[in-house]
């Protein structure tokens, strides 16, 4: 298994230059330098020589891939694209445009990103679960249909109303928790009731049913004909039987997610003024600051490659026929 | 095993909800305990934390609500008189100017040969610095925290972290000290290029900066610049090039503010940047209050500055200050709070109804906001807008604020079909700015909190004219006691004058078009369809390209535009600050740079005029100047339309001296809060409604309780059924 994830771990190099290369086309199409010094520099009196003195200061004043100045190896490397990124692989994410420390931001905010995240994910998947199986038991019924139509219903709304009908019902009319904000001193829980609230469902409908269809594959099972045959009850059926011969889909859905969980969520987050690291990103795209755009597309590329990872793993923790090679 | 689970987790969530109710607390407070004993208040950063809080590198208006409180540049304004009046504030009194010619001998301040202005300013005594560990010094009186290696500092990573702090009185030195920072290309002020044309040698010592090696702190003192002088420990010099009238103004600005060499010396030890401690986020000053939280992620925590000069609350302002109760605090020391808390606060339905319960003491700081869901606040009455009755009973007061601010569509001088300074041309312009009702388009789209303008001089600033000598006589008339817009009739005459009769081009028969550029955000479907219908009046059909900023940028740049949108806040309450506009050279197609005067106007009557009023001093001579600028403003019709933009903040009953200061940000001192009324009011209004949790229990069991049925039916069932 060590060989399989040092293997596996190297093919991510590329996909990561990859990632990267895309990041920094994209951001400077739409961008240049010059664009970016404005931004920083206010919109008065911005002088020729300021633009200049910026881009010098913060190593924009260099061509983008290809330096025709330079001789030999100095006409890739003495790049912008070359100075941003190789600093990213040696995890050196640097400073923002306005000046702060990257990692340390990133420290900092991926806590309140994973306080929401993390038990929005567990109670998700948990209650997906339990609701998925429940109708699972009752498959072919008049509560069967109606589950179904209320989860394509529950799908079909919008994300953005869910949070702001919950923030206008649940914290404005009947004044329960807080509408927004995060202190990470005292009760942090108080704020992190309503979006995790919002968050399970406004999941319920999509995960519950994808959950439904996995269960009720394995509900045709023999080995399910067999157990009811047994006598045993249905919910021993459905959480001793079913549940762990569908993992191996549910932890292909699911593992993937966890390392992303650092990441948090970008509407979430700006809607509850959580200060997490999707609202670091929704800041950083909305100030055109490419120097966290670039960390937290980089970091999010790590997170997802090793979520998948994590997720063969898991697959050898589910199924002990697997075995990684 | 499932209906015991269920009636267990009901019985403990009623049994929970039973103990919190029991207690009168709100449940939704959303701010932690103030510090006991200290009056706080309340506010808010919207929509995005300030990006820079260096005097010598913030430019934004966001920003300097947390900057002015804790620097005190050497002039400021008079909280409560208008027309704004300048008043010494770091220094003892306003600047002594003596003029002087190319000789540097002094001479008569209105002779023609005035090469050099000299500014002589003299700190205040009593201006002491804020408590701060860079000024902390240990036995032997070197400086405590001062590392040579980044290990060292390791274990700092907040202000609060430093166990020693010190402080000191504000030198002259500081101040010359703070023009420096502004000179060294090292810092990146927005204010170097700008600044470099007036102060003497600022230019050169930036210009040598620039070549001198760097490890580390580079001690500024060791450089002299020629402008600056350092009579004593309280008195300094600036010397600028000619007659700068305006240069008192830029005085109080954060850019003039007091820097301490200690202090820069303090933030550039090794490894601090990289914990983000830097002057660029730990503000070190004089003023009232001094900064002891920066997340910029979450809030910003001023507190009382212990070490504040005396300064007391002004005991005469402007008539009807006093019947408003805003004199009720003359004489008292100042500030009237202890502490500032402002938090991030990114979207305004939180926004406001945080204000709406009573956890922000007003509705914002830098953003009035009326067109959005704050515009629930208003209704319209008998006597024009007002505040609804639900915001009349929370005794809410409203503080309206015309901005020295200019929102317009300008037209570019250049373009081919509607520039020019021939007579048709002229107007055709004139037809298309009264074809746009811009009174009408202010009640729609901004429920007339606006003011058309007919001037680019908004209320306020001297050269501002109300009543039938200041309405711009080409595009009204003045009926009954009021500015009438002229009919759509005389529009189409004007048409047919400028060859365009019924819309058409009498040569060609081609329908008139013109083409907007707006920035894609700042414009709406409803408002795009607003405008069509009112050139389709004139038959005048139009094309909008929005684009982003950057782009729209572009277009200014090359003059690739016929129509665009722009604004502008003022810097000063000066006319120059706003006629600068229209001034030739500040086309970025003559000076090849990002200059203001983006319709390309040239006219060599109005370019010679502004050199002229640009140093005169406030008069009669400068009156009459201004007020033939305007008219030819007026007369080329430069600008489609333009409208003094105008803010309303709500006050909850408990915060007093809530007048607005459209220049100045430093007026947190002069707040007052009833913190007893607050508290009072915050329970009354913040009782939770239990009724939903109990409802959402019972709809639980009523969703669980078919299926329980259904699945002990189905155990019980036999083969056959």
């Amino acid at each position: 298994m060590f060989a399989y994830i040092v293997r596996r771990l190297l093919y991510a190099i590329p996909i990561l230059i990859g990632v990267n290369l895309l990041t920094f086309t994209l951001f400077f199409v739409v961008n240049s330098p010059d664009d970016m010094a404005v931004s920083q520099l206010g919109d008065k009196y911005v002088t020729p020589e300021a633009i200049e003195n910026w881009k010098q200061k913060n190593g924009y004043d260099k061509p983008l891939f290809l330096n025709p100045d330079a001789a030999g190896a100095a006409r890739l490397t003495e790049t912008i694209f070359f100075d941003k990124s190789v600093r990213l692989f040696a995890f050196d994410f640097g400073r923002s445009e306005s000046g702060r420390d990257i990692t340390s931001d990133v420290a900092t905010r991926m806590w309140p990103s994973l306080a929401v995240a993390l038990p929005t994910f567990i109670v998700g998947i948990g209650v997906n679960i339990c609701v998925a199986l429940m109708v699972v038991m009752f498959h072919g019924t008049r509560l069967d249909r109606g589950a179904v139509f209320l989860f394509v219903a529950l799908m079909s709304i919008s994300y953005l109303f869910y949070i702001i009908g919950g923030q206008f019902l649940v914290a404005k009319t009947w004044r329960l928790v807080p509408i927004s904000g995060f202190h990470a001193e005292g009760q942090v829980w108080k704020f992190l009731i309503l979006p995790v609230l919002v968050g399970v469902v406004a999941g319920i409908g999509a995960g519950a049913r994808w959950y439904r269809t996995l269960f009720l594959e394995e509900a045709n099972q023999d080995y399910v004909r067999t157990a009811r045959a047994k006598g045993c009850s249905e919910l021993t059926i459905l959480f001793r039987h079913i549940l762990p011969n569908a993992l191996i889909p549910i932890l292909t859905g699911v593992v993937v997610l966890i390392p992303s969980l650092f990441m948090g969520s970008l509407l979430i987050e700006s809607f509850f003024g959580i200060p997490g690291l999707g609202s670091y990103m929704l800041d950083a795209i909305n100030s055109q600051d490419f120097a966290i755009v670039r960390s937290m597309v980089f970091i999010g590329s790590i997170l997802y490659i090793l979520g998948l990872i994590l997720t063969d793993i898991s697959y050898t923790w589910a199924d002990p026929r697997v075995r990684l090679s | 095993m499932l209906p015991r689970l269920a009636a267990r987790a009901t019985a403990l969530l009623c049994g929970s909800l039973l103990l919190v109710a029991c207690t009168d607390e709100p449940w939704n407070d959303p701010n932690p305990p103030s510090p006991e004993g200290m009056v706080t208040y309340q506010s808010m950063i919207s929509p995005a934390p300030p990006k820079h809080l260096d005097p010598a590198i913030s430019y934004a208006s966001d920003e300097s609500l947390i900057l002015m409180q804790i620097y005190e540049p050497p002039m400021g304004y008079h909280f409560l008189k208008r027309p704004y009046e300048l008043i010494p504030l770091g220094v003892e009194e306003l600047p002594d100017i003596t003029y002087l010619s190319a000789g540097g001998e002094e001479i008569d301040p209105d002779r023609e040969e005035v090469a050099f202005s000299r500014y002589r300013l003299t700190v205040r005594a009593d201006a002491r610095y804020q408590p701060h560990p860079a000024f902390a010094v240990d036995e032997t009186g070197a400086p405590r925290y001062l590392f040579s290696d980044p290990q060292a500092g390791r274990a700092f990573s907040e202000i609060s972290d430093f166990a020693h702090t010190d402080s000191r009185a504000v030198h002259a030195n500081d101040y010359v000290y703070a023009i420096k920072r502004l000179a060294d290309p090292f810092n990146g002020s927005p204010m170097l290029g700008f600044m470099a044309q007036y102060i003497v040698g600022m230019k050169e010592f930036s210009d040598h900066l620039q070549t001198v090696e760097r490890d580390g702190w580079l001690d500024l003192d060791q450089f002299p610049m020629q402008g600056l002088e350092v009579i004593d420990e309280r008195t300094f010099e600036i010397t600028i090039k000619g007659r700068y009238p305006q240069f008192s103004y830029w005085l109080a600005m954060q850019f003039f503010s007091p820097i301490a060499p200690e202090v820069d010396r303090f933030f550039k030890n090794p490894g601090f940047i990289d914990r983000n401690l830097t002057l660029d986020w730990w503000p070190v000053g004089s003023g009232p209050f001094m900064m002891v939280k920066n997340d910029p992620n979450s809030e910003i925590v001023l507190e009382r500055n212990p070490n504040f000069r005396e300064d007391y609350y002004p005991s005469e302002g402007e008539p009807g200050d006093a019947e408003q109760g805003l004199l009720d605090d003359a004489g008292k020391r100042l500030p009237l709070v202890d502490r500032a808390v402002f938090r991030l606060e990114k979207e305004v339905l939180s926004l406001w109804t945080k204000f709406l319960q009573g956890y922000y003491d007003r509705s914002g700081e830098n953003h009035g906001n009326t067109n959005r869901v704050f515009d629930q606040a208003f209704v319209v009455g008998p006597d024009g807008v007002e505040l609804s009755e639900e915001m009349a009973d929370r005794e809410i007061s409203v503080s309206p604020d015309v901005k020295p601010a200019l929102y317009y569509y300008g037209f570019n001088m250049r373009d081919p079909v509607l520039g020019g300074y021939s007579e048709d041309k002229r107007k055709l312009r004139q037809a298309l700015q009264i074809a746009f009702d811009t009174e009408e388009y202010l009640n729609i789209f901004y429920k007339g909190n606006g003011i058309a303008a007919h001037t680019p001089i908004p209320p306020g600033i001297p050269g501002h004219v109300d009543g039938e000598a200041g309405i711009n006589p080409y595009v009204y008339d003045w009926v009954e006691g009021k500015p009438q817009r002229k009919s759509i009739e005389y529009a189409r005459r004007l048409l047919v004058e400028a060859g365009y009769p019924n819309g058409r081009d009498a040569r060609t028969g081609e329908p008139l078009k013109i083409f907007i550029d707006v920035q894609s955000q700042a414009i709406s479907n409803t408002s795009m369809n607003w405008i069509d219908r009112a050139f389709a009046r004139i038959g005048v059909q139009v094309e909008y390209r929005p684009a982003d900023w950057n782009r729209t940028r572009e277009k200014l740049l090359t003059g690739n535009t016929q129509i665009y949108s722009h604004g502008w806040l003022a810097d000063y309450p000066d006319p120059e600050n706003f006629l600068f506009l229209l001034f030739g050279p500040e086309s970025p197609l003559i000076c090849k740079c990002d200059g203001a005067n983006n319709s390309n106007y040239e006219s060599e009557e109005y370019d010679e005029l502004f050199r002229a009023m640009r140093v005169l001093p406030a008069g009669e001579e400068r009156e009459t100047i201004v007020a033939r600028m305007v008219d030819l403003f007026r007369k080329d019709a430069v600008w489609l339309f333009a409208y003094y933009p105008k803010d309303i903040y709500l006050n909850n009953s408990w915060v007093h001296n809530n007048k607005r200061h459209g220049i100045s940000k430093s007026t947190l001192k002069y707040v007052r809060i009833d913190e007893d009324l607050r508290e009072q009011k915050r329970a009354e209004w913040n009782q939770p409604v239990t009724w939903p949790l109990y409802a959402a229990a019972l709809l639980i069991v009523a969703l669980l309780l078919p299926g329980v049925i259904a699945y002990r039916r189905r155990l019980k069932a036999t083969a056959r059924q």
